[in-house]
C-alpha cells in the first residue's frame, strides 16, 4: 500500500513538473538571462544576507537602486538574491548569478567572503566584491574586491551628539547617582554585535566622539554575538540601563536597543532617562523621545563607483573606502531630545574631518594601559598578527591600508562585559 | 415535539479504512490542483503578479540550469538522509527531535578531521575515516537519550531537544577555537588543497553525496522491512506490552534503533561538511533536523516515500527563493505560496483517512 502511495506521489510530481516545464516552453516572460534588443549593459548579481526588513540590507538595497537609477542601468540587469545565509548557499548563488550572465557579483555580509573567494577563484573573468570583507588584498585573486565605508567617522560625530546631550543632562542636574561609576565617570553603554575589529573601531570612535565634548565618561560594551537580533539587542540595552548607562550606543542592525530604551524611559524603570544612538537607519520611528541620531553608511557611493567601473570596463580598486569627504557616511536626522547647539557642533566636526584637521583616532585623546600610545600595529593582512604601523603623524590611520577596519586596540575607559 | 427530535450532527466524520490507491491519488491530485489555484489567487490579488509566470519561475529556481538541478538533487539527498535517519526511531514512537544536534556533532567531527588530517591522509581513506567517525559521534550523541528512555522512560522529545542546544554550544566553542581571525567563522576548510572534500565522480561534484544517501536509504528500507530487528522496532512502536509479551528485549531494541538513527544523522553531518559546505558553524544543520521530521511523518516512516517528499520540499524552497529573486517579492510572500501548497497536501491526508457525511434532510415536519 505504502509503495503504491509513493509511486503515485512520484507520478503526480512528474506530471506537475512536466506540466510546468511544458508551460515554460511556450512563453518566457521571467527569463532573466535574455537580453532585450539594444540592452548590451552588463549584468550585476547581488547577494544579500537579509531583505528589506533588515536595516543593514535595506540600506544596501536603497544604495543599489539609487546608483542603478542614476546610471540608467535597467532593473532587469540586476539580479537579486535575498536572505542568503553565510554558508555554501552563498557560493551556490554566486555561481548561479555568473551562469545567469552577471559579470559583477557583490555580497553584503562579512561571512559571505570565503564563499565569494571560492567562486572568484573559479571564475577569473567575473569581478566579485565582498562588502565589509578583509581578505581581497591578501587572497592573491585580482578579481576579488572589498569595500567598506569609513563609518567610524560618522560614529565619532554621533558620539558628539551624545556628548552634547550628556553635557546638557549634567548641567541641568538630570543625572542620578546610579549614572556615575565608582571613579566618578558617567556611564555609557554600547550594544556590540561581535568582538571584531569592525565593532572595536566603531565603539572607540563613538567613545572618543563623546569624550571630545564631555571628558568625564566610561563605557561598557556588551556583545550580542549576532548582527541582527531584536530580542538580544533589547535585552543587552536593558541590562546596560540597569547598570546605570545613560547613553546607549549600538553596532548591531536591529531596532531592539532604541525600542527598549524608549520603553524603559516611558515606564521610568530605572529612575532616569537614557538616550539611544542607533546604527544604519534613523531610530526616531521606534524611539521618538529616546533616539538622538544614528550613524549610517551611504552605500550608494560605493555602488555608483562599482557600477561606473563596470560600465566603463575598468577594474575596481581592490579596497574601496569612503568617508565624509566622499559623501559615503552620515548621521541621520537629529531627534527632538538633542541638546541645543548640537547641529552646530556636528557641522563643525564634519567640516574639520573633511578638512583633515580633525582625526578620529587622534593619539593624544586616548591612552592604552595608562600610556599615551607611541606605536600601534594594525592587522592589515588579516592573519591575526598585527604587523603594520598605523600610528603615523599622531593619529591611527584607519581604513587606509585596506578598507575593512583594523583598529582593534582596547583603549582605557572602555570595558567589555562579555 | 421536542421528544421526537433526535439530535444529529450536521457533519459526521467516519474513519475510512477501505480507500483504494486510485482514490487516494485522486484526492492528492485534487489537493495539489486546489493549492495551485488558491496560491494563484494569492499571487494575483495580493502580489499583483501573473501566477503562471510565478510558477514557471519556481520551476526554474529548482531546475532552470544543470547546476540548479544538481543543487536541488544535492539538497534533496541531504534532507532525505536526515529523514531516513529518523525512521528507525520514529517507527518505535521514539520521537527523536535531536537530529539537528546529531548532524552538528557528525559535522563537527568531520570538520576536525579535515582540519587536522585534511592534507596528510589520502582522500578516499580520509573519507572512509570521516564516514565512520561521524557515524560514531552521531550515535554517541543519541546514546544518552536512548539509555535514559530505555532505563527510566524519560521524555525523549525534551531530552533530544536539549541535546541540540548542547551541540550548538560545543560547535560554537570549536568555531572560536579554530578561528584565528576572531571573525567567529572557520571559513572554508582547506580551500586551496581541498583536503577531505568529496572528489568529483563522473565529473560531477555531488555524485558521492547521492550515492551515499541512496545506499543508506536502501539499507534502512531493507532493515525496517525485512529484518528481525526492524520488525521488533515496529512491534515496540505499536505496543510495548505486546513486545514484552512476545519476549522482545524492549530496552535493547530502543537503544539499538536510536543508535542507528543517531549514526545516520551523524553521517548526514559528514555529507554536509565534507560533501557540500566544507565549513562548520552552528547553522550547519540549518533546521533540516526539524524539516526531516515533517518529511518522515508525511512519508509514514517509509524511506521510499521520503525520496519524493524530501525532493518536493526542496523543490518548493528553491522555487520560493527564485520567486523572491525574479519578482522582488519578499521571501515571506514566497513562503506563503509554499505554505499553501503544503497545507493542502497535508489536509488531503485527512480526506484519505476519513470520509465526511452530511446530515440527511429531516423527514418529519418538526418545524
Amino acid at each position: 500500500m505504502k509503495k503504491l502511495i509513493a509511486l503515485l506521489l512520484a507520478l503526480l510530481m512528474v506530471f506537475t513538473l512536466v506540466g510546468c516545464s511544458s508551460n515554460s516552453g511556450n512563453d518566457k516572460p521571467a527569463e532573466t538571462g535574455t537580453d532585450t534588443e539594444g540592452n548590451t549593459m552588463p549584468k550585476i548579481g547581488i547577494i544579500l544576507v537579509g531583505d528589506e526588513n533588515e536595516g543593514y540590507t535595506y540600506a544596501h538595497m536603497l544604495g543599489i537602486r539609487d546608483a542603478a537609477a542614476k546610471l540608467n542601468i535597467p532593473d532587469e540587469n540586476i539580479i537579486w538574491k535575498y536572505n542568503v545565509p553565510e554558508d555554501q548557499t552563498c557560493y551556490d548563488m554566486a555561481v548561479d548569478l555568473v551562469e545567469n550572465g552577471a559579470t559583477l557579483v557583490i555580497s553584503n555580509s562579512y561571512g559571505h567572503q570565503s564563499f565569494m573567494q571560492k567562486a572568484a577563484s573559479e571564475y577569473p573573468d567575473v569581478t566579485f566584491v565582498s562588502d565589509t570583507g578583509d581578505t581581497a588584498a591578501v587572497s592573491g585573486l585580482p578579481n576579488l574586491k572589498n569595500a567598506f565605508t569609513q563609518v567610524y567617522e560618522s560614529r565619532f560625530v554621533s558620539g558628539i551628539v551624545a556628548g552634547m546631550k550628556l553635557k546638557e543632562l549634567d548641567e541641568s542636574g538630570a543625572l542620578v547617582p546610579a549614572n556615575y561609576a565608582e571613579d566618578g565617570t558617567v556611564k555609557i553603554g554600547y550594544v556590540g554585535a561581535f568582538p571584531y575589529a569592525e565593532v572595536v573601531s566603531g565603539y572607540t570612535a563613538f567613545f572618543l566622539g563623546i569624550k571630545s565634548v564631555y571628558e568625564n565618561i566610561s563605557m561598557q560594551v556588551e556583545y550580542t554575538n549576532s548582527w541582527f537580533d531584536l530580542t538580544a539587542e533589547a535585552t543587552v540595552a536593558d541590562d546596560l540601563m540597569s547598570r546605570g548607562c545613560v547613553i546607549i550606543g549600538q553596532h548591531a542592525d536591529s531596532t531592539g536597543a532604541p525600542s527598549q530604551v524608549e520603553k524603559n524611559d516611558a515606564e521610568n524603570k530605572y529612575g532616569f532617562n537614557a538616550y539611544s544612538v542607533g546604527y544604519n537607519v534613523s531610530m526616531l520611528d521606534v524611539a521618538p523621545n529616546a533616539a538622538l541620531t544614528s550613524s549610517s553608511n551611504i552605500w550608494e557611493r560605493f555602488y555608483e563607483y562599482a557600477f561606473t567601473c563596470l560600465l566603463n570596463g575598468e577594474d575596481l580598486k581592490t579596497d574601496w573606502t569612503g568617508g565624509y569627504n566622499d559623501g559615503a557616511v552620515e548621521i541621520t536626522e537629529l531627534g527632538k531630545a538633542c541638546a541645543p547647539g548640537t547641529q552646530e557642533a556636528v557641522d563643525n566636526a564634519i567640516a574639520a574631518i573633511k578638512a583633515g584637521t580633525l582625526h578620529v583616532f587622534d593619539a593624544s585623546t586616548f591612552t592604552i594601559e595608562g600610556q599615551a600610545p607611541t606605536s600601534m600595529l594594525g592587522d592589515v593582512d588579516a592573519d591575526f598578527t598585527p604587523e603594520t604601523e598605523c600610528l603615523i603623524d599622531g593619529y591611527f590611520h584607519e581604513s587606509e591600508f585596506r578598507s575593512a577596519p583594523y583598529f582593534a586596540s582596547r583603549i582605557d575607559g572602555i570595558t567589555e562585559l562579555n | 415535539m421536542e421528544n421526537n427530535n433526535i439530535k444529529e450532527p450536521l457533519i459526521r466524520i467516519k474513519k475510512n479504512d477501505d480507500v483504494t490507491p486510485v482514490q487516494k491519488a485522486i484526492v492528492i491530485a485534487l489537493a495539489i490542483i486546489a493549492s495551485l489555484i488558491v496560491s494563484a489567487l494569492f499571487i494575483y490579488f495580493v502580489t499583483k503578479l501573473d501566477p503562471i509566470s510565478v510558477y514557471i519561475s519556481m520551476f526554474k529556481g529548482a531546475f532552470g540550469t544543470a547546476r540548479r538541478t544538481w543543487i536541488t538533487i544535492r539538497d534533496s539527498a541531504l534532507l532525505l538522509l536526515i529523514s531516513v535517519s529518523l525512521a528507525p526511531a520514529f517507527r518505535m514512537r521514539f520521537w527523536n527531535c535531536g537530529a539537528e544536534g546529531q548532524i552538528l556533532i557528525g559535522g563537527l567531527s568531520t570538520a576536525a578531521i579535515m582540519i587536522y588530517f585534511g592534507d596528510k591522509v589520502p582522500t578516499f581513506l580520509l573519507i572512509a575515516i570521516m564516514f565512520v567517525v561521524s557515524a560514531i559521534c552521531g550515535a554517541l550523541w543519541s546514546f544518552l537519550p536512548a539509555v535514559f528512555k530505555a532505563k527510566y522512560n524519560t521524555n525523549e522529545t525534551l531530552f533530544t531537544l536539549m541535546m541540540n542546544y548542547v551541540a550548538i554550544q560545543i560547535v560554537e566553542f570549536f568555531v572560536d577555537f579554530w578561528d584565528k581571525k576572531q571573525s567567529h567563522s572557520v571559513g572554508i576548510i582547506n580551500m586551496n588543497t581541498e583536503g577531505g572534500w568529496f572528489p568529483k565522480i563522473f565529473n560531477q561534484q555531488y555524485t558521492l553525496n547521492v550515492l551515499i544517501v541512496l545506499a543508506i536509504t536502501v539499507f534502512v528500507y531493507i532493515y525496517m522491512r525485512y529484518t528481525k530487528h526492524g520488525y521488533e522496532a515496529a512491534v515496540v512502536g505499536e505496543s510495548v506490552a505486546t513486545a514484552k509479551y512476545a519476549g522482545i528485549n524492549v530496552p535493547r531494541v530502543i537503544r539499538n534503533n536510536v543508535l542507528i538513527s543517531g549514526a545516520i544523522a551523524g553521517i548526514a553531518g559528514f555529507v554536509e561538511v565534507s560533501g557540500i559546505s566544507h565549513t562548520i558553524s552552528k547553522v550547519t544543520a540549518g533546521g533540516r533536523g526539524f524539516t526531516g521530521i515533517i518529511v518522515c511523518w508525511l512519508a509514514k516512516f517509509n524511506p521510499i516515500a521520503m525520496v519524493f517528499i524530501s525532493s518536493f520540499i526542496v523543490f518548493l524552497s528553491k522555487g520560493a527563493s527564485q520567486i523572491a529573486s525574479d519578482f522582488g517579492l519578499n521571501e515571506y510572500a514566497s513562503n506563503i505560496i509554499t505554505g499553501i501548497i503544503l497545507f493542502f497536501i497535508l489536509s488531503s491526508e485527512f480526506f484519505n483517512n476519513y470520509s465526511i457525511s452530511f446530515r440527511k434532510k429531516n423527514k418529519g415536519g418538526n418545524r
